[in-house]
């Protein structure tokens, strides 16, 4: 029933199967395939005899080598933190303003803070710290709780209203609208009178004007410049961390504004929160 | 069939309607509301269907018979086959758009229309789904069963089920289809679709397993071509993949959720070893049924070497199933399962490029047809990317360079590579070779389109295989800088803005992809209508001495 033919192009006999007219050849199998088979199934058993390979009942084989994946995350981890150790040392027993007076730690200080902001902040303040709505920019000098080496570093330490941390930063503007403090009609003319604060405009006075005197000005000062000492942002300028709109003032007042910051130092050593500070007040705004 | 099955068939499928309208009725949720409502349009457009073809009269009735008698004896039934050329290209360029779309989305946010349904987490698993499953999985089944048919000399085993095996695929990919739209996911990744629908495919699988073996066991060759070897691989391995994976107790018989039968890292290792032999068994061992059918025939060549089928398909399907683990390389997977899942991909090497040998090889003696023969060089391409991306897939498993890239957009690269390059290429090769047979038409309405069909493709995949390397590796080296000082140098922010203009070169690869796809729906349509263009040779001859 099968008839082995000889192809005549490539001389190889046939293995005289035929199906739907397609005939295959006796051809052995190319050499450098098989060797590089086996020399790819070598490899495999040299492999698994160095590394953890057999599964075992209690547990598995753990290779000549001793490799583990999580023993190579670690050293690699004690590696580049031995290489870091010294100058993490200095940062840690130096204050703020020796690292700054030193060249060579402020460059690693500043490095450090600017890959730590890269994991931590840009959620946040932008990768930019550009900032965006209800987060504040970084990079102007304008600050809510002070703009000075210590105060930053005060604030990534502690948070801003972060319940957790006693030291927390605590402003709580009342929200005049929500505790009918004031009425719409006052908080209305409020908004009025702060816009026109920040347009450096001549303010008008009446309603508005006695309305700040009255439930504004012992936090954000008689002419809206703000206190750093109770997070009460300035109110004369044109940076708004929420907006200048009238809707969004009006929303402010009434509402009142209590975004939370977390506290890092449950969640990053002492060092790396110094050069935090560091990064964030060479930003461009730092005092 | 004959009256009394045809009978019985419409009191099944009429139960069939009525129960899915009554889990309609109890659903718990709008997803399996919908889904219901689908399935029973679905099982009462099929008993309307069947019952008026049911014939009751005295001949019919007194002398019961096989299908078609008359057309019976000596021919093949190529209905299904055509109907899934059809459906094979229709649903290539459902899943290339999307494609395309969600690739866009990827270089333009905007473009996610802040819409749920066409939010990129819901588009790109009905991107994947409709390539592999929907284009993939139909030009597989239209092919297997044509080429089962011709090489066993036989005619389908069981054609009434034949039929319903085609009917239901396209009934679950529109389930799984809108199911993605509407948000719903078991969250594996190609195995998506929920209970009821992985409940549907197993029926559906089954019956297409019967159908294949008994149309092999009809058989009137003595021996098994080699093709079919791979055809019955691909839908056993597929079967069992596919129940294990999808394994899960559902929350409520009338609701869309469930909980996966395994948690933590064995469903991921489940979930991989699904994952990775769908790869292997639907993507590959199926794929290479169809290029060990279509290349000896195209090129009118004995297949090159039968001792290398034999070693390479029993290498390939015992090595490809142990080597999932390397998608969890340096994640909470043991150790010794990452070492196994490696070394299996590595040994994995020769077996897969047995097939690319025994492809190429098989054109010695006819390699100037290259010249004149577009389906042929597309049939050869798509063999050429197949040996790339088996190459590339053990080296990308080896844990050190898996380092680098895993988590990147080199993985993407090596998929697209992989399907657009292998799968979608030897698909539309076989699609050329099929539609002027299926339609009796002596060949393509034009050859010339063909041709351009292959180069806009395959510069399309060179596009964006090649601007995914370049993006994965640059991906991967940006996360991984450190400083001089040993600090990280980029955040993810920053490495996503640098990828940019590689993701606008791959949305335009993608687009050429398509564009090929739809000069090829248009000379299908032509050759389908019985007509022929008046084409220039895609070579021109070269007389020695003019």
């Amino acid at each position: 029933m099968t008839k082995n033919e000889i192809d005549e192009i490539s001389g190889t006999e046939t293995t005289g199967h035929d199906w739907d007219g397609i005939r295959e050849l006796d051809t052995p199998m190319p050499r450098w395939w098989l060797w590089t088979f086996y020399a790819c199934i070598l490899f495999s058993l040299v492999y698994v005899i160095l590394y953890p390979a057999i599964p075992l009942v209690n547990g598995a084989t753990k290779g000549w080598l001793g490799y583990s994946t999580r023993i190579e995350l670690k050293n690699s981890i004690d590696v580049a933190l031995d290489e870091q150790k010294e100058s993490r040392l200095k940062i840690e027993n130096a204050s703020l303003a020796e690292i700054k007076a030193d060249p060579t730690l402020l460059s690693f200080a500043q490095a450090g803070g600017r890959a730590a902001f890269k994991v931590n902040c840009i959620q946040c303040h932008g990768s930019g710290a550009e900032g965006s709505k209800g987060n504040p920019n970084l990079n102007d000098d304008d600050w809510l709780w002070g703009g000075s080496l210590e105060t930053i570093h005060q604030t990534i330490l502690h948070g801003i209203r972060y319940e957790q941390d006693d030291d927390t930063r605590l402003s709580q503007m009342p929200a005049f609208g929500t505790d009918e403090l004031l009425t719409p009609a006052e908080i209305d003319a409020v908004a009025d009178y702060v816009i026109s604060l920040s347009k450096a405009e001549t303010p008008p006075g009446g309603e508005g004007a006695d309305l700040f005197a009255a439930n504004c000005a012992s936090c954000h000062g008689e002419n809206g410049g703000g206190n750093p000492e109770m997070g009460a942002p300035a109110l004369n300028d044109q940076i708004w961390l929420y907006g200048g709109s009238k809707e969004t003032v009006v929303e402010s007042i009434t509402k009142s504004r209590r975004a939370v910051m977390p506290a890092w130092a449950a969640r990053l050593d002492a060092a790396t929160i110094k050069q935090l500070a560091i990064y964030v007040h060479g930003l461009g705004g730092g005092q | 069939m004959d009256p009394l099955s045809t009978v019985f068939a419409v009191a099944l499928s009429g139960i069939a309607t009525l129960l899915t309208l009554y889990f309609a009725s109890q659903a718990q949720d709008t997803i399996f509301f919908v889904h219901m409502i689908i399935f029973a349009l679905a099982a009462g457009l099929f008993t309307i269907y069947l019952a008026r073809k049911c014939d009751f009269s005295r001949e019919q009735m007194a002398t019961p018979q096989g299908d078609d008698p008359g057309s019976y004896q000596g021919t093949y039934s190529d209905g299904i086959v055509r109907l899934g050329v059809i459906a094979t290209i229709f649903w290539g360029i459902v899943g290339f758009t999307v494609g395309v779309v969600i690739a866009f989305q990827l270089a333009f946010p905007a473009l996610n229309f802040d819409l749920p349904f066409t939010n990129f987490g819901r588009l790109r698993p009905l991107h994947t789904s409709a390539v592999i499953f929907a284009f993939g999985g139909n030009a597989l089944i239209a092919t297997s069963l044509y080429i089962v048919q011709r090489t066993c000399r036989v005619r389908l085993a069981f054609e009434p089920l034949a039929w319903f095996v085609f009917w239901g695929y396209q009934l679950f990919i529109v389930l799984a289809a809108t199911g993605y739209l509407m948000g719903s996911t078991q969250a594996k990744e190609y195995a998506e679709p929920e209970w009821y629908v992985d409940l549907w495919l197993t029926v559906v699988w089954v019956a297409y397993l019967l159908v294949f073996m008994m149309t092999l066991m009809r058989r009137k060759e003595p021996h098994i071509y080699v093709a079919n070897w791979f055809f019955l691989s691909f839908i056993v391995t597929v079967a069992m993949l596919h129940v294990v994976n999808g394994l899960a107790l559902p929350v409520s018989p009338f609701g869309s959720h469930s909980y996966a039968a395994f948690s933590g890292v064995q469903s991921a290792l489940v979930q991989w070893w699904y994952g990775h032999n769908a790869v292997g068994f639907f993507l590959t061992a199926g794929f290479l049924g169809m290029m060990y059918y279509f290349i000896p025939k195209q090129a009118n060549r004995p297949v090159y070497s039968y001792r290398l089928s034999i070693i390479h398909f029993w290498s390939l399907i015992f090595l490809y199933i142990w080597a999932g683990p390397h998608h969890l390389h340096y994640t909470a997977l043991p150790d010794w399962a990452q070492t196994l899942g490696m070394v299996f991909s590595v040994m994995l090497w020769m077996p897969s490029w047995g097939g690319m040998i025994n492809g190429l090889m098989t054109l010695s003696g006819a390699w100037d047809k290259l010249r004149t023969d577009p389906i042929l060089r597309m049939l050869v391409a798509s063999v050429a990317f197949y040996g790339m991306s088996t190459f590339e897939g053990p080296l990308m498993s080896i844990r050190s360079v898996n380092g680098l890239s895993h988590y990147t957009d080199w993985t993407i690269g090596h998929v697209h590579s992989g399907a657009l390059g292998w799968n979608a290429l030897i698909s539309f090769g076989a699609i050329y070779y099929l539609a002027p047979k299926l339609w009796s038409r002596r060949e393509m309405y034009s050859l010339r389109l063909i041709n351009w069909h292959f180069w806009i493709a395959t510069l399309g995949i060179v596009i964006y295989a090649a601007s995914m390397w370049v993006s994965g590796i640059t991906q991967g080296l940006m996360w991984r800088e450190y400083n001089a000082d040993g600090f990280l140098v980029y955040s993810f922010a920053e490495t996503v803005l640098i990828l940019h203009p590689f993701y606008v070169m791959r949305a335009v690869g993608g687009l050429m992809f398509l564009f090929g796809a739809w000069i090829m729906a248009y000379n299908v349509w032509r050759t389908i209508r019985g007509e022929r263009r008046v084409d220039q040779p895609v070579s021109e001859v070269i007389t020695v001495g003019a």
